[in-house]
């Protein structure tokens, strides 16, 4: 219908871009001025109530001497690695053994989606009480007849943090192996013949054709794990609350109690300060890869 | 339409200031059977008087509430009425002006002369000027011990902390776990607080605590009370459960010898029908100095600028510290009250050695009381990691404590 030529870029789609206005509003308002605020105030003594006093990186300085900090930051690297290692390994091979084109392919999917559908609050109390020694696995292999044996992760410093992290894969594992279906039923089917009539195994497609293809697939499930092992929170504090002593402290846990119990904004500002960098080094390199890699390709 | 809505807006506004009756939304985080049954008996007292109570419980203990309450009051929203510990939780929300200054009604009904202990008033006290009502007494220092497991084990029932000790082995000989502690940080802390009461002894505690003497605290009397701390560690080494009422009911079902926990460990006790002295046994201070430190709830009232209002928030203030009041509400509660002159003679005998105690005058400050919610938080994530790590030498957490101590004086 244009007439004179092109129109104005600015007012193509104008109902599209006004009905946008207010998530723009929004998301700058909310979340990028409410995220500038709270690294502003990091830098401030407040305590109950903002104040500001700048003390420069004292809030920091305490945080990085605190040994409850540490553990939590350490807690986060073994869970963060290895969750996302075997999330992704499992969830890949759960989906290539559906995509055999089984019978009931629809049932096991549904069953092993189904943890996904629970909070992690659930999670953490059935998973609590599964490793439980008294009710949990322990007692049942006991009751079988191995009577010394022990599984009791949950009470055990050095281990708690993989008695958590087996409930989160638990949880997790279903929803990424769904991603994972998706993206190879998005394989061409002529790849497949291809690689048939050259008489490639089939292990070695998936390897060196099906897997380097699904890359858009990998990038998106990595960011969405790792975005949740960042803010890790509620299924630690529903399966051991923090213990036994700090050993599975998370810092998602450091931020609220210091922030609301301990009434130190300040301090919980400079720890959620820190997990937004954390959120960025692994934002920042997705970005590049996903918008950066396209001009050039 | 529109003129309708108009005038129902309108009189939402207006009618509440021609009502006579006030309706005042009060909240608290008192949720079990009996704290609710307590806290009825405020609302009552407070209806009897012509206005409402509006009762807003907040579940999930006070660590979940407060967050709530504060923001409440912090983002415009605030309630009639709203329970804090005594202490310093209030104190910025005071400082900002957002509390009712009761000073006139308290100076009018005389609130310092009944007042027991006064130290209760003085944590009310801010500049002079007088912000809350303390309602209630809670001590932490109790050590609850299991008459069944010790006869279980063939052994008498311990009278203070050294033979509680002593008697671990035996108990363990039998099965039992000598020291329920629960895996929650605030536990660990609530034990070594009955701890360093009980073995430094008053004097020590009212050095470090009230005087700041950070050498004191450094100094071989408080290693003592670590080295303490370090026996009930090893005693409550196989304790695995998380609440503190799972713990007390090791102790109830005979399974562990003791627990050390608040008198609020009492409901559970009773509500199981068990009889103090026979099925159980309580020792105040551990058994070793009899001092009960005077925690407990205070009610505090944010400004609402309605005239009508503020006049019911000092009614219901007058009520609380009322004396038919204080005791129908603290003998639910299984509290202690913060009036020297009524009687508790419905009181059981564990809350009567209580008594005893607050009338004997030895009593301590609680940690509320001394020390801000972050030096707090502070000194429990120490403790909780204390009491977790046998390979935490008493003299490693001494120093820790001291330097979490000394940066917040």
């Amino acid at each position: 219908m244009a007439q004179n030529g092109q129109p104005n870029r600015l007012f193509r789609n104008l109902n599209a871009k006004l009905a946008a206005v207010p998530m723009v509003l929004t998301t700058l308002v909310v979340f990028v001025g409410g995220t500038l605020w709270t690294v502003l105030y990091s830098f401030t003594n407040s305590k109950l109530l903002p104040r500001e006093t700048f003390v420069g990186f004292d809030q920091y300085a305490r945080l990085w001497s605190n040994s409850r900090w540490l553990t939590s930051i350490e807690n986060l690297l073994i869970f963060g690695v290895c969750s996302l290692i075997f999330t992704l390994v499992i969830g890949f091979l759960l989906a290539v053994l559906l995509d055999q084109k089984i019978r009931f392919e629809d049932t096991f999917r549904t069953i092993m989606l189904y943890p996904f559908a629970l909070s992690f609050i659930v999670t953490g109390l059935v998973w609590q009480w599964i490793l439980n020694p008294d009710f949990g696995i322990q007692s049942v292999v006991r009751n079988l007849g191995w009577t010394s044996f022990t599984f009791n992760p949950l009470n055990d410093q050095s281990i708690v943090i993989y008695g958590l992290l087996i409930a989160g894969l638990w949880q997790g594992t279903g929803f990424v192996m769904c991603l994972m279906l998706a993206g190879l039923r998005g394989i061409d089917e002529d790849i497949w013949k291809a690689s048939r009539v050259d008489g490639i195994p089939a292990w070695k497609t998936y390897l060196f054709i099906v897997i380097p293809m699904m890359r858009p697939v990998f990038i998106t499930t990595l960011v969405i794990i790792a975005a949740g092992i960042v803010k890790l929170y509620d299924l630690v504090v529903a399966q051991t609350s923090g213990g036994p002593g700090n050993s599975s402290q998370v810092p998602a846990m450091y931020v609220y109690d210091y922030m609301f119990q301990a009434q130190n904004l300040g301090q919980g500002f400079a720890a959620s300060s820190m997990m937004l960098l954390s959120v960025l080094i692994v934002l920042i390199p997705w970005a590049y890869l996903e918008f950066g890699g396209k001009k050039h390709g | 339409m529109k003129t309708y809505t108009l005038a129902a807006l309108l009189a939402s506004v207006a009618l509440p200031g021609m009502a006579m009756a006030e309706e005042l939304e009060v909240t608290h985080w008192w949720t079990s059977g009996g704290e609710a049954a307590a806290v009825a008996e405020f609302a009552k007292a407070f209806d009897a008087t012509g206005n409402k109570w509006v009762d807003g419980a907040i579940a999930g203990g006070g660590d979940t509430a407060r967050p709530v309450m504060i923001s409440r009051i912090t983002g415009g929203d605030p309630m009639g009425a709203t329970q804090f510990n005594h202490g310093q939780q209030a104190l910025e929300l005071v400082e900002a002006g957002l509390m009712l200054d009761l000073t006139e009604i308290a100076e009018r009904d005389h609130w310092r002369d009944f007042i027991y202990p006064p130290s209760l008033l003085d944590s009310c006290t801010v500049d002079g000027r007088i912000y809350c009502v303390p309602v209630n007494i809670h001590s932490p220092e109790w050590l609850w011990l299991s008459n069944k497991a010790y006869a279980d084990a063939g052994i008498p029932v311990p009278t203070n902390w050294s033979e509680f000790v002593a008697s671990a082995p035996a108990l363990e000989a039998a099965g039992k776990l000598p020291l329920a502690l629960g895996n929650q940080p605030w536990q660990s802390n609530l034990a070594f607080g009955a701890i360093a009461v009980a073995i430094g002894g008053l004097d020590l505690w009212k050095s470090i605590n009230i005087d700041k003497n950070m050498e004191a605290a450094a100094g071989p009397e408080m290693l003592k009370v670590f080295e303490a701390a370090a026996e009930a560690r090893a005693l409550a080494a196989n304790s695995t459960v998380q609440d503190w009422n799972q713990a007390t009911n090791l102790v109830l079902t005979g399974e562990a010898g003791g627990q050390i926990m608040g008198d609020w460990a009492q409901g559970e006790f009773s509500i199981a029908g068990k009889v103090a002295g026979v099925d159980y046994t309580c020792l105040p201070g551990l058994g070793v100095n009899e001092y009960i430190s005077t925690g407990g709830d205070a009610f505090y009232f944010p400004k609402l600028d309605d005239p009508a209002k503020e006049a019911a928030q000092l009614e219901l203030a007058s009520v609380m510290i009322s004396q038919q009041a204080q005791v129908a509400f603290n003998l639910k509660k299984g509290s202690l009250p913060i009036r020297g002159d009524i009687d508790l003679s419905a009181a059981n005998d564990c809350m009567k050695k209580g008594l005893e105690i607050l009338a004997a005058g030895n009593v301590v400050p609680s940690g509320d009381q001394v020390w801000s919610p972050d030096t707090q938080t502070q000194v429990e994530d120490l403790m909780v990691e204390f009491f977790k790590s046998p390979d935490m030498t008493p003299a490693d957490a001494q120093a820790r404590w001291v330097e979490i101590l000394s940066a917040n004086i």
